[in-house]
């Protein structure tokens, strides 16, 4: 990794204050990783401020917080994520087992969701990945993300743009079994910044299948 | 899993709570029986308050019955304020029995005794002249058996509660209530035409509907109210008993394990091994689809693939203490290839627990895509070469390849890109 050049500003929520000291402890060390813990947050209405007034590059996500968990911070956070010049980006960061938690946290705009068993080092690895436009995809979150869009597999008609390509499953399938992107791209022949683009793709699917569900739910109730 | 405490054992912890008051219950109070009765059990129950035999009782009050139908009235008023319970000669309440198992069903000699009340009552209608009262014995008498009827229903709907078949037959009560209150209606029709007010009954009656419009109107919303809080209450009660289940539970597994732990704090093994499976319990016990969970009694004749390969990599975990990671993709039941697809991926669980356990966990991913199940097992150990394994090493060979083959699948071993073995499995399910 580059460690020299890039420094990420980090904020991190959760509401348990031994979690983020211990995460603070582990990656927040600028000399060393190149991680700069700029803020801490407890509940949603706290994280919104904060990261309205850091500005920080990654904000690391717990699913489940006091106000309306994770996917309220996103709600209220679109403005951020969304500006050009400097985007705030999301990773989801739980110890949750609920495939509609997680899934529901990357609809809301998260880049990417690890677990919380995950190490230190690759904690700083997925910061860097998502502080530079990349998805983080766990085994756990692809498992996730397959079973969902095995799910509405059948009535989908003209919704070919929500589908994975068969390029895009075969890459998720590696991802849950355990290959680092690096192996994945050696497995397929491809490049490493191909399968980047591959699970990018499958991450804004997943985010637009959300969008098109509401327009068929408002469609389908005549309010458009 | 099969450790877990069952729902059974938390229900156990919330009864006995209550098991005491049971006991208290001795102190007579005087309940009408609901077993063996043959009319409102007020006989019976007298008599097992006084301790009495019932016939005595029953024959008093057909001697006062006799006198000017006395015994009828104080029968009724007895009927009317007493509630009904488990009283009664034989059935004296038996400390910490359940009330529900006393209770039987419908008494079929209730049926005789309430045909020979009537034909008594007509008998002693038609023969006694009450002088002026006579008018007006006949309306009373149908107000009074429509009351009764409608009153009777209560404590049939309190009793089918205790049965809880209430469900099934919810015509009858509604059909009971509906003739109850036609007799009354009919005994004030009767009464309003006996007292000359024939000509006015279509006013009357207009004026009574109109009086039970308003008084409906009035108490009404207190009685939504009522129910509303009723129901609110119940699922209060609800909420608190999953609670206490969740505090069982954690109070049950986790307790122990941290104890567990503390004692074994000398052996880092032991306790990773040890907060790996409690945490696994939890999450399975947290995160388990509503509605599963129940019958484990049954579980391997049920168990489904995804359950088998999250089950067997908690074994494998368990036994080598090397962490296993699951990702399960769809679900299917279980058939016999499938069986043998799992034994093999459990054997090449425990092969990549044992040799390459050190380089990190285990990664296993179960896949179903339409009539082929996949799947894939991978360590993070130092590789391994199948041609540089000796011939007579049977374990891979026979136990996965073998086995896959025999059953019509296919296996592959291979190295990963960047280090660490993986076993590939795929496997056509049978037909459904």
């Amino acid at each position: 990794m580059s460690e020299e050049q890039h420094r990420a500003r980090v904020v991190l929520v959760d509401d348990h204050r031994m979690f983020r000291t211990g995460v603070r402890a582990e990656i927040g060390r600028p000399e060393e990783t190149g991680v700069e813990v700029v803020g801490e947050a407890a509940d949603v209405d706290q994280a919104v401020s904060v990261i309205a007034a850091t500005r920080p590059d990654v904000v690391l996500l717990d699913v489940h917080l006091p106000g309306g968990g994770g996917v309220e911070v996103l709600r209220r956070s679109t403005t951020l994520m969304a500006d050009p010049e400097h985007p705030v980006r999301f990773l989801a960061l739980s110890v949750s087992d609920a495939a509609e938690d997680v899934i529901g946290v990357i609809r809301g705009g998260a880049r990417g969701y690890v677990t919380k068993t995950i190490t230190g080092s690759d904690l700083v690895k997925a910061v860097f990945q998502v502080a530079e436009g990349d998805a983080v995809f766990s085994p756990r979150l692809a498992g996730f993300v397959l079973d969902a869009f095995a799910s509405t597999d059948a009535p989908p008609v003209d919704e070919d743009l929500d589908r994975l390509t068969q390029r895009e499953r075969e890459v998720l399938r590696l991802i849950a079994r355990g290959y680092a992107y690096k192996e994945i791209a050696k497995q397929l022949f491809i490049s490493v910044k191909t399968v980047e683009s591959h699970v990018s793709a499958v991450l804004r699917k997943l985010q637009l299948s959300n969008r098109h569900e509401l327009t068929r739910w408002a469609t389908a109730r005549r309010l458009v | 899993m099969s450790d877990r405490p069952g729902p059974c054992d938390d229900r156990g912890v919330t009864t006995s709570v209550q098991q005491p008051a049971v006991e208290h219950l001795p102190l007579r109070k005087l309940y009408r029986s609901a077993e063996g009765r043959l009319l409102g059990g007020v006989a019976r129950g007298l008599a097992g308050h006084l301790g009495m035999p019932v016939a005595w009782v029953r024959v008093a009050f057909l001697v006062l019955f006799m006198a000017n139908g006395m015994g009828a009235l104080v029968y009724a008023a007895f009927w009317f304020v007493v509630p009904l319970g488990t009283g009664g000669v034989e059935a004296v309440p038996q400390p910490g029995k359940d009330r529900r198992g006393v209770v039987r069903g419908p008494d079929k000699g209730q049926l005789p005794a309430l045909l020979a009340l009537a034909v008594a009552v007509v008998v002693l209608g038609t023969n006694v002249h009450y002088g002026a009262a006579g008018t007006y014995l006949w309306p009373l008498l149908l107000v009074g058996v429509g009351v009764a009827v409608v009153w009777r229903q209560a404590d049939n709907s309190r009793r089918a509660h205790w049965m809880e078949v209430s469900r099934r037959r919810r015509l009858l009560p509604l059909a009971r209530s509906a003739a109850g209150a036609l007799l009354v209606c009919l005994g004030i029709a009767g009464f309003a035409v006996t007292r000359g007010l024939g000509p006015h009954l279509g006013m009357v009656l207009q004026a009574s509907l109109a009086l039970l419009v308003g008084i409906a109107l009035l108490v009404g919303p207190y009685l939504v109210r009522l129910v509303q809080d009723l129901s609110e209450e119940r699922l209060m009660r609800i909420r608190a008993q999953e609670r206490a289940e969740v505090a069982a539970h954690v109070h049950d597994s986790v307790l122990h394990t941290l104890t567990l732990i503390q004692r074994n704090a000398d052996n880092p093994r032991e306790v990773a091994r040890l907060a790996r499976a409690q945490e696994r319990e939890l999450r399975a016990w947290l995160y388990r689809p509503s509605g599963t969970g129940k019958d484990e009694n049954e579980e391997d004749a049920s168990e489904s693939l995804a359950e088998a390969v999250r089950r067997l990599a908690a074994e494998v975990e368990d036994a080598h203490g090397v962490p296993v990671e699951v990702v399960c993709v769809g679900d299917c039941p279980q058939d016999e290839r499938l069986g043998a697809q799992l034994q093999a991926a459990r054997e090449a669980m425990v092969n990549a627990a044992k040799y390459g356990g050190e380089g990190g966990p285990v990664q296993v991913f179960a896949e179903v895509e339409g009539r082929t199940v996949f799947v894939s097992v991978r360590d993070h150990g130092p590789g391994f070469d199948l041609d540089a394994v000796p011939e007579d090493r049977m374990g891979v060979r026979e136990s996965i390849i073998g086995r896959m083959r025999r059953n019509g699948g296919t296996a592959v071993l291979r190295s990963a890109p960047e280090g660490g073995t993986v076993v590939e499995l795929e496997m056509e399910r049978a037909e459904a």
